[in-house]
């Protein structure tokens, strides 16, 4: 025991009076590493200990602003700038629809400050223990009685003067408490991989029940069961039983266009092309291009499939044929499909197919310049200095 | 326990707050007849404001005393008695509700039969929205008030001389029964005096936003009441800066519970987007209302939520008291917010008049008045509650 440090010098009280008259005294005797230990809060210890305003609510103060701002900046982020979305008809950066979120994020990171923050403050985080938790007086000052601990970091710690001091107040027993010895915490110990074996084991499992099993459990596969029909699926709610339903006669879809050359693989004539080739429309064609096309015909539309075989490889679109259609005809054979390819009428809005037929224009127009196109390149470099087509 | 071994000594209030009162309401009551012969419509308008923030004043401080025997919390008893007091509008509203009655179509456009008929929504409503069955409604409630308030109250009072403890129990039946009465009686009220200004729109949280700023506004002149009359020495030495705490935690409270109520309303209206329902809110987003839809935002959330974060401003008796003002002001100016853009149907263009000021300020009057009266026949303190000494000894 002797060649343990001394951390302090503990003494029990049995009421609650003295126990605040000693917080007093050893106050004004000017010391202040102190602590009490009582088995219930005692209204005005705070005042007899000289303890001020806690500064734990600056904590979540400052935390619950960063999470308020951080959040918000986020959603703004996300859903305005990075992933614009519409939303209900919505702004992309909708104030209100924010709101929630930020409120939730501002109580949850200025609480989870706030535990985390008076964890580290009164437990002295990273340290894990305390030297009082292993001593009798602990048990003493958790059942029955109240308790004052003085430390020996104290400047005018004398162990005897101190022991004197607190009999003088009235203490019923003295205790002294030792700072633990240093254990390494050894991370390959069989225990903690025993440990760390189990809640891999519990974890995997818990996950592999509640996915597998649990989830077809009533009322937990509530949501299978819900009041609607699928698709190609009968039904009772109508007469005739289908339930999928055929538009009401006279009507049309919102934003229908008629084509009339539906289903025709050479018409006589042919749509013209309503869009100019404007530096969005060329970007929204390269774009629809790279998505659509490209996997077949290539990404420069030089027939350099992607497909290794799995699928008859698209021609390519620089032919002297190819070059000769017009954008009308390209149009007929987007929608319709031609061949192996099939119609890309539902994946491909109208003025994308469009975008696409300029954007297949630039590509053939790279492939075969013009001698006035080289001139143009040449007079840009000199303009900006740069290295403008690569 | 006797008066004497509490410590408490019973002092008039001085009677400069009477001539104060007499003239406030003597004044008010004076121009706002005159304003009533000018312009009945404005004038109406301009009272219900008026007799709206009577009805928080009363109702809320008859909740907060049902409130303190229904949950048994002590460290409010020595302050109830102000909130008695202030509950005491109840029985008047019977009378000041009259001049609503008589200019009710005026007020309501479901009163008129042209508009009635040209509306289906309003033709389904017919039978809850029809003179008769409102009058009864808005009669029917104030007297429920009245005999719950009769009866706390006389329990309460009585308790001064008798000392019996029995009495608290009963207080604690009557309050119980008192809280889903309350609940809704003041969803009546809400709906009927508010809501069907305009008579389309609909929004069923719209009572609880009521009682928010309500109890809101009973708080503060409850705050307000309790810090001047306990600077002054009228309550009791052991009031401390623990009770003022208290009761700046529950303004703090009020103020977010607010926020979130109003929050919520205005989201799901936001977010639904349908015509019969944001059309209230475009009234108020109009026609000059725009600046005070905003104002409202921050006086009645924004300012009194930072105001009220820190421990500081909740114990300091000159901030307590400042923001008690402030925090009656914009509940008055939410009602006011609520009234005015109905007045005329098609929205209703920002004009300030003077009857807006007239009326309440002879509220007011008539409030400290009925303080001032009360305070004089009967103890600030109650002397007789079992509860006192602890709600005196009440520290943090």
């Amino acid at each position: 025991m002797e060649t343990k440090n001394l951390h302090s010098v503990a003494a029990l009280f049995d009421t609650p009076e003295k126990i605040i008259n000693a917080a007093n005294k050893v106050k004004d005797a000017g010391y202040k590493k102190f602590d009490v230990n009582t088995p219930y809060p005692v209204h005005g210890m705070d005042k007899a200990m000289g303890l001020g305003q806690s500064k734990i609510g600056w904590i979540t103060l400052f935390f619950g602003f960063s999470g308020a701002i951080f959040i918000f900046l986020f959603m703004g982020w996300t859903m305005a700038m990075n992933y614009p979305y519409v939303v209900g008809g919505k702004p992309f950066f909708s104030f209100p629809a924010f709101i929630p979120i930020t409120f939730e994020v501002t109580v949850l990171s200025g609480s989870i400050a706030t535990i985390v923050g008076m964890l580290a403050v009164f437990f002295n985080l990273p340290s894990l223990n305390d030297p009082i938790q292993d001593s009798d007086y602990l048990k003493q000052v958790s059942t029955d009685k109240f308790g004052i601990l003085i430390q020996a970091a104290n400047e005018k710690f004398d162990k005897e003067k101190v022991v004197e001091f607190l009999k003088s107040l009235g203490a019923s027993t003295i205790e002294y408490i030792y700072e633990p010895e240093k254990e390494e915490f050894k991370i390959l110990q069989p225990k903690f991989m025993v440990f760390l074996a189990l809640v891999a084991i519990l974890t995997s499992g818990g996950t592999y029940v509640t996915l597998n099993k649990l989830m077809y459990v009533i009322p937990f596969n509530w949501m299978d069961r819900q009041s609607k029909s699928n698709p190609q699926s009968e039904t009772t709610f109508f007469h005739d039983g289908f339930a999928m339903r055929m538009p009401v006669k006279g009507t049309i879809a919102k934003g229908f266009m008629p084509y009339p050359y539906q289903g025709q693989a050479q018409p006589n004539e042919v749509l013209s092309n309503p869009t100019l080739p404007t530096k969005e429309i060329l970007e929204l064609g390269q774009r629809k291009f790279l998505t659509f096309c490209s996997p077949c015909h290539g990404n420069y539309a030089d027939g350099n499939s992607r497909l290794r075989g799995q699928f008859p490889p698209g021609p390519t679109l620089h032919s002297d044929k190819i070059i000769g259609y017009s954008d009308g005809m390209i149009y007929n054979i987007i929608t319709n499909g031609q061949n192996a390819m099939p119609s890309y009428a539902y994946q491909i809005p109208r003025e994308q197919r469009w975008a696409i037929i300029d954007y297949i224009r630039v590509l053939q127009r790279a492939q075969n310049p013009k001698p006035s196109d080289f001139q143009a390149i040449s007079q840009l470099k000199k303009e900006s200095g740069k290295n403008v087509v690569n | 326990m006797s008066s004497t071994e509490i410590g408490y000594i019973k002092r008039d209030l001085p009677d400069k707050l009477k001539t104060l009162g007499v003239i406030l309401l003597a004044a008010g009551a004076v121009l706002g007849l005159l304003g009533f012969l000018i312009d009945p419509q404005r004038a109406v308008f301009s009272y219900l404001a008026a007799f709206l923030f009577l009805v928080s004043i009363g109702i809320g401080s008859l909740f907060l005393v049902a409130l303190e025997y229904a949950a048994g919390a002590d460290w409010s008893t020595p302050f109830r008695r102000v909130s008695e007091f202030f509950s005491a509008v109840i029985p008047f509203l019977l009378l000041l509700i009259i001049p609503l009655l008589f200019n009710m179509h005026n007020l309501f456009s479901w009163t008129h039969k042209n508009i009635v008929d040209g509306s289906e929504l309003l033709k389904g409503k017919t039978s809850y929205l029809n003179i008769p069955f409102f009058v009864a409604r808005s009669i029917g409630v104030i007297f429920i008030w009245w005999i719950f308030y009769f009866f706390i109250i006389k329990n309460s009072r009585m308790q001064d001389t008798s000392k019996d403890q029995a009495l608290t129990g009963k207080n604690i039946k009557i309050s119980s029964g008192f809280m889903p009465v309350f609940a809704l009686s003041i969803t009546v009220i809400a709906f009927d005096w508010l809501m069907s200004l305009e008579p389309s729109w609909f929004s069923t949280i719209f009572g609880v936003y009521f009682f928010a700023g309500t109890i809101w506004c009973a708080l503060a002149a409850l705050t307000l009441t309790v810090v001047l009359l306990n600077e002054n020495g009228f309550l009791h030495s052991k009031i401390t800066t623990d009770h003022y705490y208290t009761l700046g935690v529950l303004m703090f409270a009020f103020t977010a519970f607010w926020g979130y109520i109003a929050f919520s309303q205005y989201l799901l209206t936001w977010y639904a987007d349908i015509p019969d329902e944001t059309i209230w809110f475009m009234h108020r987003w109009v026609g000059g209302w725009k600046v005070i839809s905003i104002l409202i935002v921050l006086t009645h959330f924004v300012v009194p939520f930072f105001y009220l974060l820190s421990y500081k401003s909740k114990t300091n008796a000159k901030k307590l008291k400042f923001i008690a003002v402030w925090i009656m002001c914009s509940h008055f100016l939410d009602i006011y917010w609520m009234v005015m853009p109905s007045m005329n149907l098609n929205g209703f263009q920002y004009s300030f008049s003077w009857m807006d000021i007239v009326y309440p300020v002879a509220a007011v009057g008539f409030v400290i008045l009925l303080f001032k009266s009360l305070s004089k026949k009967y103890n600030l303190l109650p002397v007789g509650d079992p509860k006192l000494k602890r709600g005196l000894d009440f520290h943090l």
